[in-house]
């Protein structure tokens, strides 16, 4: 693994660009761009943002909008549940950030 | 593997002219109640598979389910137990699969006398079926032209829209120029991607299929308050229902979309196609659509796909009856943790070890080495997971009663 962890931005009018490593705070190299700050540790997969955005706009991946900003967010932060909503699945905004897990449900 | 790719293998031709790469034998049961005796019969053997639905109350989707199933490319003969007392009949799915030139029999379980003659019967005609397909049914050369290809994904994260679907897309774009089937589904993951799935059509007909189709899949995920993301999705990093869409769809490549087939029709012409699998708006309403992997598999295979691709990006480690599965996936740390259960490794892509052209080369020689008779990696551990529920699509209105 590279000592630097790797980003990549699908389409040139993405607002986001996926992880290719593991993540700690730091910094990420966007594959073919720049170099990104990093707070927090993100993972494999998740998003960071490459811009500052605020709170209603669009994220757009793959050049498709997949959802709204639900609070202003800063670049290199870490873009999921916490400040990201779908235009579709209400459901997804009151699910737990790191886990996935419902929190909707009755287990008693 | 071999450097060297082979492109034609050996077969089995059925009377209707469609070639399968298995010659397998079929237990079908036709209400929970004849779970317990299919299974059993089936037991221990590799080359007989079992499905069944559980419901008494029969299910017009759930027949055409199974009745694809029982004519499917990669069966020989089938063998179809019910107990006695429910709707769905045995008898029928017999005597079509022998229409359809397939050796078959089936029996009641009441009428056998209970558990034990019920499995000594049908061992014996198991035994006898799979002795005659192994003598009678024709061996044919097969190319990439006589297969369907079916695909899914499950289990999907932040790797599967980058590296496995993209993988799996120019996969299909290849068997597409070879003259071959690809069908891809989950149109419930296709969710935000009305223009750029209509911009895919091949001509105006696909094109209205196409919105007919996704705007069904809106109005059925709006009315069931389902949307297809789970928590494995989320925790791998995808974090709406439209990104994981835009990931799902890259599995389709670039051809132009044919059109939208549905459950147990086969495609009409080659080229890609969208399975249209969301239950039709019904007086029962909606129903589930695809509760699970499995589901969405034997949809898949009721196509006539003689094998399937699953996609996965934080691991499965389902298989399916009738067509072996072929796991692929875009997450090499997956790929590493999970290797017994992997057949490929999509996520050298990302790390530049692959191009994307390169590694769906590799993924066809690996789709004919299963084609000629290699199991795939679930195949050789007996994975033969099945799933048929009661659903509503193409269905008539019933006149009578409220049978599920």
């Amino acid at each position: 693994m590279p000592s630097t962890p790797r980003c990549f931005r699908v389409h040139p009018a993405d607002n986001v660009a996926t992880l290719l490593d593991d993540a700690v705070a730091g910094e990420a190299q966007l594959v073919g761009g720049e170099t990104l700050p990093i707070h927090e540790p993100i993972k494999l997969g998740h998003k960071i943002a490459l811009s500052d955005m605020a709170a209603g706009q669009t994220i757009t991946k793959f050049g498709v909008p997949i959802g709204h900003a639900s609070r202003n967010i800063g670049r290199g932060e870490w873009v999921h549940l916490h400040n990201c909503e779908s235009n579709f699945d209400t459901r997804s905004g009151g699910l737990d950030l790191h886990t996935g897990a419902a929190t909707d449900t009755k287990y008693e | 593997m071999s450097e060297v790719t082979p492109t034609s293998w050996t077969g089995y031709l059925r009377s209707d002219g469609r070639k399968g790469v298995r010659n397998l034998v079929l237990v079908v049961y036709t209400v929970e109640c004849a779970s317990h005796v299919a299974h059993a019969i089936a037991a221990g053997e590799d080359d007989v598979h079992v499905v069944g639905f559980s419901g008494c109350y029969d299910n017009q989707y759930a027949i055409n389910l199974m009745l694809a199933l029982a004519r499917h490319p990669n069966i020989g003969a089938v063998l179809s137990v019910g107990l006695g007392c429910e709707y769905t009949r045995p008898d029928k799915i017999a005597d079509i699969a022998a229409a359809s030139g397939r050796a078959s029999d089936w029996f009641y379980i009441q009428n056998e006398g209970g558990t034990k003659p019920s499995l000594e019967r049908g061992r014996a005609a198991v035994r006898r079926m799979r002795e005659q397909i192994h003598r009678d049914v024709p061996r044919v050369p097969m190319t990439l032209a006589d297969l369907t290809i079916g695909c899914e994904c499950g289990g999907s994260d932040g790797t599967s829209g980058l590296a496995g679907n993209p993988t799996v897309g120019a996969f299909f774009d290849r068997l597409v120029d070879a003259g071959g089937n690809a069908i891809f589904e989950e149109i419930v993951e296709m969710i935000g991607l009305r223009e750029v799935m209509l911009s895919r059509a091949a001509n105006a007909q696909a094109k209205e299929e196409l919105a007919h189709a996704y705007d069904k899949a809106v109005a059925y995920c709006q009315a069931v308050r389902q949307y297809s993301v789970s928590p494995g999705n989320f925790a791998g990093g995808l974090t709406t229902i439209e990104e994981k869409s835009m990931g799902a769809f890259a599995k389709s490549g670039s051809q132009p979309i044919q059109g939208v087939i549905k459950v147990a029709q086969r495609p009409p012409h080659p080229g890609l196609w969208l399975m249209d699998s969301v239950p039709d708006s019904h007086f029962m309403q909606f129903g589930y659509t695809n509760p699970n992997d499995t589901e969405g598999l034997m949809d898949l295979i009721s196509a006539g796909s003689q094998i399937i691709l699953f996609v996965t990006g934080r691991g499965s480690v389902i298989g399916s009856p009738v067509a072996p599965l072929i796991k692929v996936t875009g997450n090499s740390q997956t790929y590493r943790r999970m290797q017994d259960d992997m057949d490929f490794d999509a996520g050298r892509v990302l790390t530049g070890e692959l191009s994307l052209g390169d590694a769906a080369a590799e993924l066809e020689r690996a789709v004919i080495a299963v084609a000629s008779g290699t199991p795939s990696k679930p195949e050789a551990l007996g994975h033969r997971e099945y799933f048929v529920m009661y659903k509503h699509q193409d269905t008539p209105p019933l006149q009578i009663g409220c049978r599920a």
